[in-house]
């Protein structure tokens, strides 16, 4: 019986794209794909445990969707177009090699993340449509209502089909623009569970960081020449390693310095530094997920944080500002920059950024404590306040509140790392 | 498969020359490319009459139905097999006329007896 559970949970993971990807292909239509993929799961859970798992679960599952879709089809045609429904049922393409399945779920994934799509509808299809998760799983995971997000993905499918977004591999002279929508999705979905936004939600979610690595393993498998495919990867790794390490058994936040180097997970980091190696010897030029996935293997490489090579560190993110000149790649420049050169130095940096980050908790953060080793602690305190007013994660307001509590009895002065 | 671009519009300025053989050039693009169903430049939102015949007797109203700060301008009726295609073209349209535009797909209808041009 638990095998029986275990076999469908894992043709969940394996199969669901596939299927749902095969059905979008064969009928052209999206919706129908994925309530006939639905169906045919629910078919397994019943029949499975009576019959027993069948010796191709892939195949059996397609095989009972696409008999779903087509009872759909004739159902709605009752009174209909003859000639369109025969048209609709005749699989006129011949049967795949398994490098065209691959090359139908690149599709899916391709339609999911379609530009012309908001970013939140892209999230949500892809974790429904790829991922294969309910719609109140992935409303749980958005903290949104049940049936805003149904709507959400519904109003995604009318526009696909009525606007005819084309279920494709875009061309080569789109593709890397595409490809990097993509990683933006999974990205999102990465950070969401790893510093969930929501007071209501644990710290970190582990049910999406593992999502978000299983489908950029999926996009990697598809993709294997692509650099920041393979760097999104490693830095979802190299972050995801050092998880259990980064909330106390009290729930607050461990910032990397104060981190049991002991409890992050070796073979990840081993798997992260492999890619990241591998990416350094193709001696292409990286983007800016293979030079994120860089700055984490430096860390992950310290045993110790003293050992940190900061001046590689640093190096790494002048060659990230260089390609993305965001706020927020400064700031994490200038947290750096104050162990190679100090707080006061970091400090001036991080005041320049004002304009553009008052409203974001991390400036506040940063200030804090770039203030607190400098022994400013009237102005830190100020600056952990408006930093815990901004913060949304449980995990993160825990420990701002302890610093900026501990700020009466810090004499920290010298601006050494604490 | 037909899409109609919108040019949207937030000045009061018709286009400017250069801007309107950029829009030629455009079209002639179109044209030779079997996306041209139609285009069209249109006369300011001041010059709108709305007409309300649902209650027996037609009612006139001087303006547009709806004021606000952007409006249509113009629009081109394009033919392209997808999306993909079409927002390729629109981008183009946009960069030409030098102002926004907006994508949107035509219910089932068929437009080809209109491409006479």
């Amino acid at each position: 019986m638990i095998d029986v559970r275990e076999a469908i949970t894992r043709a969940h993971h394996e199969e669901w794209a596939r299927v749902v990807a095969a059905l979008t292909r064969r009928f052209g239509d999206l919706d129908i794909a994925e309530e006939a993929a639905a169906e045919a799961f629910a078919t397994a859970v019943e029949r499975w445990p009576a019959d027993g798992v069948p010796p191709n679960p892939g195949a059996w599952l397609t095989t009972t969707a696409n008999r779903k879709a087509i009872d759909r089809i004739r159902r709605e045609n009752k009174r209909g177009d003859k000639q369109k429904e025969a048209q609709m049922l005749y699989d006129d393409d011949p049967p795949e090699s398994p490098g065209a399945i691959d090359d139908e779920r690149l599709r899916l994934i391709f339609t999911c993340c379609h530009p012309a799509l908001a970013l939140e509808t892209r999230v949500a299809l892809t974790l429904r449509m790829v991922g294969g998760l309910t719609v109140p799983e992935i409303a749980r995971a958005f903290l949104v209502q049940e049936t805003a997000m149904g709507q959400r993905i519904t109003r995604a499918k009318a526009k696909i089909k009525a606007a005819r977004i084309p279920y494709r591999v875009p061309s080569a002279e789109d593709f890397p623009a595409r490809v990097s929508g993509v990683l933006a999705v999974l990205y999102l979905v990465f950070n969401e569970g790893y510093l969930a936004t929501g007071p209501d939600t644990d710290p970190v979610r582990h049910d999406l960081t593992a999502e978000a690595i299983r489908l950029t393993r999926l996009i990697r498998a598809l993709m294997p020449q692509d650099g920041e495919v393979a760097g999104l990867l490693a830095l979802m790794l190299l972050t995801e390693a050092r998880r259990t390490a980064r909330v106390s058994a009290s729930g607050e936040l461990v910032t990397l310095d104060e981190q049991d180097r002991g409890a992050w997970d070796v073979a990840l980091v081993a798997e992260g530094h492999r890619l990241v190696r591998e990416r350094l010897a193709a001696g292409v030029a990286p983007g800016p997920y293979q030079i994120l996935a860089a700055i984490n293997a430096v860390h992950t490489s310290a045993r110790d944080v003293r050992d940190t090579d900061w001046s590689q560190v640093v190096a790494l993110y002048d060659q990230l500002v260089r390609l993305d000149p965001s706020p927020i790649i400064a700031l994490n420049r200038a947290i750096a920059v104050a162990e190679l050169d100090g707080p006061e130095v970091a400090l001036a940096a991080v005041d320049r950024l004002e304009d553009k980050l008052a409203g974001y908790h991390a400036y506040h953060a940063t200030r804090a404590d770039l203030l607190r080793r400098l022994g400013r602690s009237q102005k830190s305190r100020a600056a952990y306040d408006k930093a815990i007013e901004l913060a949304g994660n449980t995990a993160e307001t825990a420990y701002l509140t302890r610093r900026r509590d501990q700020l009466g009895w810090s004499t920290t002065v010298d601006g050494s790392p604490t | 498969m037909h899409y109609l671009v919108s040019v949207i519009d937030d000045t009061a300025g018709l286009a400017t020359p250069s801007e309107m053989a950029a829009i030629n050039a455009f079209n002639d693009r179109l044209k030779a490319e079997g996306h041209w169903v139609f285009a069209g430049g249109l006369g300011s939102p001041s010059t709108a009459t709305v007409i309300d015949n649902r209650g027996g007797e037609a009612l006139f109203t001087d303006g547009p139905f709806l004021e606000s700060k952007e409006y249509l301008a113009g629009f081109w009726i394009i033919e392209a097999p997808d999306l993909d295609v079409t927002l390729k073209l629109a981008a183009e349209g946009s960069k030409a006329c030098n102002r926004k535009v907006e994508i949107r797909p035509f219910l089932g209808v068929d437009l080809q007896p209109f491409r006479g041009e």
